[in-house]
């Protein structure tokens, strides 16, 4: 029960800082799993994946499938409700004020530093999965060999997937497809 | 009584919701087209305008834009009470689906095959999350305190694991500052 009340509240914490939409929330659900050992940046990548493939709003789904995983289906509509409740409570105070709410020169000034910073930390977010999918850092541990850090065939899948998705514009679900039937042949 | 249940605004808002949720894969602006088909023609709850509005509010408040559009329609509609049933609406198909999936995910996330597909998914996630950090970007970093400001607090939590929410209110905090000093250099040119 009390593990139950904690993972409202992480969640809770989580809507109110998810500020520019649901991509905004996953460095810091990515924040809170990862320094809680409940899940490695691996697990967490695969249901970002699993999240953006399937119906639903992406933060919304991230959600629900991390509170599945550490309490079940009861866990996941906790953290479901935990991540919305501050969208609810906040949007129906500024509902009275509309309009004077977007012209308020501070809520103008708040945007002025955070558009930047949010686009950082979600810069962050691929950072950390990158460190586990693009390069191999145990295996230059053990050697010491900056050739072994290197993962060449992740990292030229890497260009050539980013090169793609900025020249046909798909819907990612396409590209997170063949990206795995490839990986299935080359992995 | 059946009847009176299904004529029900609640229940045509969380209907509504629930297929926008269920219909739109991906969340923000891919949810427009389905949230103007359900929204503004179907039901006549807003229009056009008031809908732009709502995305634009709902975009620079804190929360999932598409849970933050749903809010404002329920609560314009039918109160306190409209804006759970919307909200619940939108994410009652991520809970089932999510769920049946999540199930299914335990059972195969060892399998060698699965293993191996998700090696290669990683590594698109990270271009995909790469490419929305380029596009937000653009829009994003215009001069040279946004740069200073992305560069700072990208190296704050990746090199030395800031949280992100300290980022968040030293960032907002910076804003009003840099926000009052432009003003008033314009007050004084």
């Amino acid at each position: 029960m009390v593990e139950l009340l904690k993972l409202f509240l992480i969640f809770f914490k989580v809507g109110l800082f998810t500020i520019g939409g649901g991509l905004a929330a996953i460095p810091l659900i990515q924040e809170e799993v990862v320094v809680r050992g409940w899940l490695t940046t691996a697990e967490f990548a695969n249901m970002i994946a699993i999240s953006q493939s399937t119906p639903g709003p992406i933060g919304v789904n991230v959600a629900t499938f991390v509170g599945y995983s550490q309490f079940g289906p009861l866990g996941s509509i906790i953290a479901t409700l935990g991540i919305v409740a501050p969208s609810v409570i906040i949007i129906i105070i500024v509902s009275k004020f509309l309009n004077k709410f977007r012209k308020n020169k501070y809520v103008e000034g708040v945007f002025v530093g955070i558009r930047p910073a949010v686009t950082a930390l979600i810069l962050v977010a691929a950072y950390l999965i990158a460190k586990v999918s693009l390069v191999n850092i145990p295996l230059y541990e053990s050697t010491n060999k900056l050739i072994d850090l290197m993962d060449f065939g992740a990292i030229i899948m890497f260009l050539v997937f980013l090169f793609a998705i900025n020249k046909w514009k798909q819907h990612p679900i396409f590209y997170i497809v063949i990206a795995g039937i490839i990986g299935i042949f080359v992995f | 009584m059946i009847k009176k249940i299904k004529e029900s605004i609640y229940v045509e808002l969380f209907v509504a919701f629930f297929k926008v949720g269920f219909f739109t894969i991906g969340g923000g602006y891919a949810m427009l087209p389905m949230l103007r088909k359900e929204v503004v023609e179907k039901y006549n709850w807003a229009s056009d305008e008031e809908m732009m509005d709502y995305f634009a509010i709902g975009q620079s408040t804190p929360g999932i834009i598409a849970i933050n559009t749903a809010t404002f329609i329920g609560f314009k509609k039918k109160g306190v009470l409209g804006a759970i049933f919307a909200t619940l609406g939108m994410v009652t198909p991520s809970w089932i689906i999510i769920i049946s999936i999540a199930a299914f995910y335990n059972e195969f996330s060892s399998n060698a095959y699965v293993e191996s597909a998700f090696t290669g998914i990683r590594i698109v996630v990270v271009a995909l999350i790469l490419n929305a950090v380029i596009k937000m970007g653009k829009s994003s970093i215009k001069n040279w305190y946004s740069l200073l400001i992305f560069l700072t607090a990208f190296a704050l939590v990746a090199f030395i694991n800031i949280s992100a929410i300290y980022i968040i209110l030293a960032a907002g905090i910076l804003g009003i500052i840099i926000n009052s000093l432009k003003e008033g250099a314009q007050v004084n040119g």
